[in-house]
């Protein structure tokens, strides 16, 4: 049983794509060979940063033979049937058996498939696998057509059995398949022949290649706690910036510098995102004071100077980096204390959010007026939102949020706390733009809530002025993300909050324009609420109702709509109802008379039916004041309370009956179940 | 807010810093137990020779020429415009279309309003080089090659630490993209790698291979120097050595203060109407002359303007008075002409036209 050696040999693949097609490769060449009939007992992929690798081993040498019978035409049927059959199976008139079967002669033919060697089953299966690999982004390369993620410089794909090494025969334009790779690019150039696996792996470490990233990352992680340790210090932990490096090196070295003191004082998180972003280095901290005082580099390569060029390289450059970046922050340090931010807000007069929506200036006197108006929905302070909006972007024109713009907000907080202005309003400059995905928190202090919520209503009022709404899977204002963070930050803090009216107030939208939002709002909600548990069509039972425009009561309805609906009473409710509404419907469309005039209790003949009327009336003011107190669990307590009732009416009473004072009585008292009904929840729109 | 990279060879964009080569090194002798190779250059005479450090700004860009030129590529001058970046040289943007073959190598004066710091950032300037390399088809050695250029610099392979780290390049103000790497020596990115996939919207076959350096960061790296200013431009012992402040801080002082507060905002908005209007009305004369009675289609006339309307895009951003959802409008509107100059060139010779093969 022969082991199969495959390597794929390129210029340098992204450290993040590496894994991936290592895997790919492993799933896709392992499915085609066992499809082809070669079973194998063990694989395994790896990857560096200029090779994918596979091994198979215990493979079948060749594939077995298939014997396949296919039932023909009876010997006496039409030529032209025959002669199909034939072609179909590819033989001629003398290859096919003649068996007898119950209705007479018929034609049989067998083929059989020969069993195909491993070595011609691999090439074709690789080459395929090859031309349509699956990478995230292809390229071409000099003359030729073939796509790879870089340019494909060699295979190396050999069969091994007891007998030795065998190169697989192949060619993929001009690419022909062998049995040498090269190690390390530095430290070892040139090209060596392998014989095996074990052979390759052992040779790859002699020449300064570790085959596994998993090694590699366990080496790297190893060396740099320890080295951190040493100077009592620890690493800061960052599972894919460590993933990452391990994959853009074939021979990690580790090595540890310092950060210079004159920029200790920077905050952590602008040393950690351009020590990350730009350097792939990870932060040590002192765990004493939990500053980063060191970073940790991983180089390629050994060197005779044990890497002392190359960390006073690096150092260098971070050096470059953080004065930039210690440049940056002086100067804004100096505009926040200096002048309270405010170059930076006149700034924003110049600057344009959208050429139809003004300057962010203009947007943010919008965000400011409404954060004022909002406020004291959410028991904040209206003079600190109005003011926090007025501040929250400012760090827009910093120069620190123009090199690292993954750090607006928190510049804003750091820059607003030293330019002394309320802590409520530094949290607010950090924390408005939250949530900014569903695991986002939500702000909790009131005034960051108000401004978070204030920008972004304002956003898609705005957008929805201008008629730039998301379609299909096309948002790119992140308008859906923006409604989702408008409907948690009100569920959160309970705000109660009439929508319609904000949205004509913020952008003068039409009647028609603002509904459109709303519905948008409702679409989001069922989205979010379905996540709940909360069922559609509930959700549609209270958006049927009137002030549908206030997310939190439509929400607090829906859940005791979907509370009640889960007890006996409630289901029972819901079929006493349909069935009134159903007879109704049917009425009144038949006699052409909506029976609206209310029912008097002084025909009612059956007890049940007095009951009803009793039960019906003494219902009405609670249902009144659950409503008027939006309290809708009460309402829905009130509303299962007449299960009881209509069930025992449609029990003893028929509606329909002939005296026609007593029907349309009758149906006048089902017009009151209905009208009694909804006045909490459209239970027509509730599936059965 | 993110600032779009909307020019190729950010080699001077980023301000990392500059490195120091450290001496000693020149003085050990090769570790016998490792391959030599990568300590000398093969290949500009045959001989292994051993590299001297460079002494001045002028000298690397002097051996990176003498490096391309020996490796064939036609030693180009700058282009007489002012661009962003050496990709905006017609000889890589244009010549990277079509089918015909193509060596290039040339410095290009780039120009980075945005990036001006009055002349003292010691990384940073608005005004600046690149080093540019174009080769079509990319040949299977372009690794090599490239290597092969750092070592010719005075840049030890046994010493640094080099990586290919991915970057893929995308210019929407060209329509073009390719992928490829940012090249790090010792975390420096010292040079952008990138096999060309699209150029003004046309699919490169054969594809390009662009190699761009950025000089002075390059250099101060190799030349240990901390400030770009006090890097040497001529050799140091020269009966009048000049530094790059002599040359250079004067002009990157007239120059931030105009990009930043001066520049007439308005009269740039016109120019770049008049430019985009201009390329326009270039492109839409018919092919043959009728003077002359020959074809002629004039992309690079046109290309100009485009190249011209870039520029002043960029102007206009370091004024400060385009906004990000504008800018991508503007950039739009550039791409739309560098698009229909691509399309004018592929119709002339340079770009693989040919009357037989013409409908």
């Amino acid at each position: 049983m022969p082991d199969l050696l495959i390597e794929l040999f390129s210029e340098e693949i992204p450290a993040r794509m590496q894994a991936r097609a290592a895997e790919d490769l492993k799933k896709r060449m392992t499915d085609a060979l066992v499809e082809a009939g070669l079973t194998y007992a063990g694989a395994a992929a790896f990857h560096t940063p200029r090779r994918l690798c596979l091994t198979v081993h215990g493979l079948l040498a060749e594939s077995p033979l298939v014997r396949e019978e296919r039932k023909g035409p009876r010997v006496d049927a039409p030529e032209k049937a025959i002669e199909g059959f034939l072609r179909g199976a590819g033989l001629t008139r003398d290859q096919l058996e003649e068996r007898e079967e119950k209705k007479g002669k018929v034609f049989f033919a067998v083929i059989e498939k020969p069993g195909r060697p491993a070595a011609e089953i691999v090439a074709e299966e690789l080459e395929k696998i090859i031309r349509n690999f699956p990478w995230p982004k292809s390229m071409r390369w000099g003359a030729g057509s073939l796509r790879w993620v870089r340019p494909l410089h060699s295979i190396l794909c050999i069969l091994t059995d007891e007998e030795g090494a065998r190169v697989v025969p192949m060619d993929i334009d001009g690419i022909v398949a062998g049995d040498t790779t090269e190690g390390h690019r530095f430290m070892a150039p040139g090209r060596f022949k392998v014989r095996s696996f074990e052979d390759y792996d052992a040779q790859l470490k002699r020449r300064f290649v570790v085959l596994d990233a998993a090694e590699r990352a366990d080496a790297i992680w190893q060396e740099a706690t320890n080295q951190a340790f040493a100077a009592g210090l620890e690493v800061v932990e960052d599972k894919g910036l460590l993933a990452e490096v391990a994959g853009l090196v074939e021979w990690p070295v580790v090595l540890m510098g310092e950060i210079g003191a004159d920029f200790l004082h920077l905050p952590p998180e602008v040393l950690q995102t351009s020590m990350k972003e730009h350097q792939k280095f990870f932060s040590v901290k002192n765990p004493k004071t939990g500053r980063i005082e060191r970073f940790v580099t991983v180089a390629n390569r050994e060197t005779a100077d044990n890497g002392a060029t190359i960390l006073a390289g690096n150092q260098k450059v971070l050096s470059a980096r953080l004065s930039d970046a210690k440049f940056f922050w002086d100067n804004d340090l100096r505009i926040a204390k200096d002048a309270k931010m405010q170059p930076w807000r006149d700034h924003l007069a110049h600057v344009t959010f959208h050429a139809k929506l003004g300057s962010q200036a203009e947007r943010i006197e919008r965000i400011a007026a409404l954060a004022a108006q909002l406020a004291p929905a959410l028991s904040a302070d209206a003079g600190l939102a109005e003011e926090a909006a007025r501040i929250a972007k400012a760090d827009l024109s910093s120069e620190m949020v123009y090199e690292f713009p993954e750090l607006q907000g928190l510049m804003g907080r750091y820059y607003a706390e030293a330019a002394g202005f309320a802590p409520e309003i530094a949290a607010a400059c950090e924390e408005h733009y939250s949530p900014l995905g569903p695991t986002d928190d939500v702000p909790t202090a009131p005034v960051s809530a108000t401004v978070a919520l204030a920008d972004k209503l304002d956003t898609l009022t705005g957008f929805w002025a201008i008629d730039e709404k998301p379609t299909g899977s096309k948002d790119p204002f992140a308008l859906r993300r923006a409604a989702l963070g408008v409907i948690r930050i009100l569920m959160q803090h309970g705000t109660k909050l009439a929508m319609t009216p904000v949205f004509t107030s913020c952008h003068d939208l039409s009647a028609d324009t603002a509904a459109d939002l709303l519905s948008f709002f409702h679409d989001r909600l069922k989205v979010h609420l379905r996540d709940e548990g909360i069922r559609h069509d509930v959700i549609d039972a209270c958006l049927a109702m009137e002030g549908n425009d206030d997310l939190v009561a439509l929400v607090a309805r829906a859940r005791a709509l979907q509370a009640v609906l889960s007890t006996e009473d409630g289901e029972n409710l819901v079929q006493g109802f349909k069935r009134a509404n159903n007879i109704l419907t049917k009425e009144e469309e038949k006699d052409g008379v909506a029976y609206e005039f209310g029912a008097d209790p002084k025909f009612a003949e059956a007890a049940e039916e007095t009951a009803l009327f009793n039960a019906l009336e003494a219902a009405k003011p609670k249902l009144d004041a659950a409503n008027a107190a939006e309290d809708y669990a009460a309402a829905m307590e009130t509303l299962a309370t007449l299960r009881a009732p209509i069930d025992a009416f449609f029990e003893a009473v028929q509606v329909n009956t002939d005296n026609a004072v007593v029907r349309r009585n009758r149906l006048n008292l089902l017009s009151t179940i209905r009208s009694t009904v909804l006045k909490v929840a459209d239970l027509t729109r509730i599936e059965a | 807010m993110q600032p779009e990279e909307d020019l190729p060879g950010a080699a001077g964009r980023c301000g990392s810093g500059p490195l120091t080569l450290r001496t000693p090194a020149r003085n050990q002798a090769p570790d016998p137990g490792r391959p030599r190779s990568v300590r000398y250059v093969k290949g500009m005479d045959m001989s292994e020779t051993r590299i001297e450090k460079p002494r001045s700004f002028q000298e690397i860009i002097l051996r990176l020429q003498a490096y391309w030129a020996s490796k064939g590529c036609a030693v180009m001058q700058p282009y007489d415009m002012e661009v962003g970046a050496g990709t905006f040289h017609p000889a890589t943007t244009l010549r990277s279309l079509g089918s015909k073959p193509w060596a290039a190598a040339y410095v290009q004066p780039s120009r980075r309003p945005t990036d001006g710091r009055y002349g003292e950032n010691p990384n940073r300037l608005q005004h600046y080089y690149q080093y540019q390399v174009l080769i079509k088809p990319s040949p299977p050695d372009l690794q090599d090659l490239y290597l092969g250029s750092l070592q010719a610099i005075g840049i030890d392979m046994e010493l640094h630490d080099i990586r290919f780290v991915e970057d893929d390049w995308e210019s929407p103000t060209l329509g073009a993209w390719g992928l490829g790497w940012e090249v790090w020596c010792d975390g420096m990115e010292v040079s952008q790698f990138t096999y060309f996939q699209q150029v003004g919207g046309h699919d490169c076959h054969p594809v390009s291979g662009e190699l761009t350096y950025g000089l002075e960061r390059l250099a101060m790296y190799v030349l240990g120097i901390d400030h770009v200013m006090d890097m040497p431009y001529n050799d140091p012992q020269a009966p009048i050595a000049l530094k790059y402040g002599d040359v250079f801080r004067q002009t990157e002082e007239e120059y931030s203060r105009w990009n930043f507060d001066v520049a007439n905002t308005e009269v740039l908005l016109k120019h770049f109407e008049e430019a985009e209007a201009e390329c326009e009305a270039i492109l839409a004369q018919e092919h043959v002359d009728p003077k002359t009675g020959k074809r002629i289609v004039m992309a690079h006339p046109a290309y100009d303007q485009c190249i011209k309307a870039s520029h002043l895009f960029n102007l206009l951003d370091a004024r400060g008075v385009i906004s990000v959802t504008e800018r991508q409008a503007y950039i739009g509107r550039v791409r739309a002409l560098a698009k229909k100059c691509a399309d004018a060139f592929v119709q002339t010779e340079a770009g693989g036209w040919a009357p037989e093969t013409a409908a």
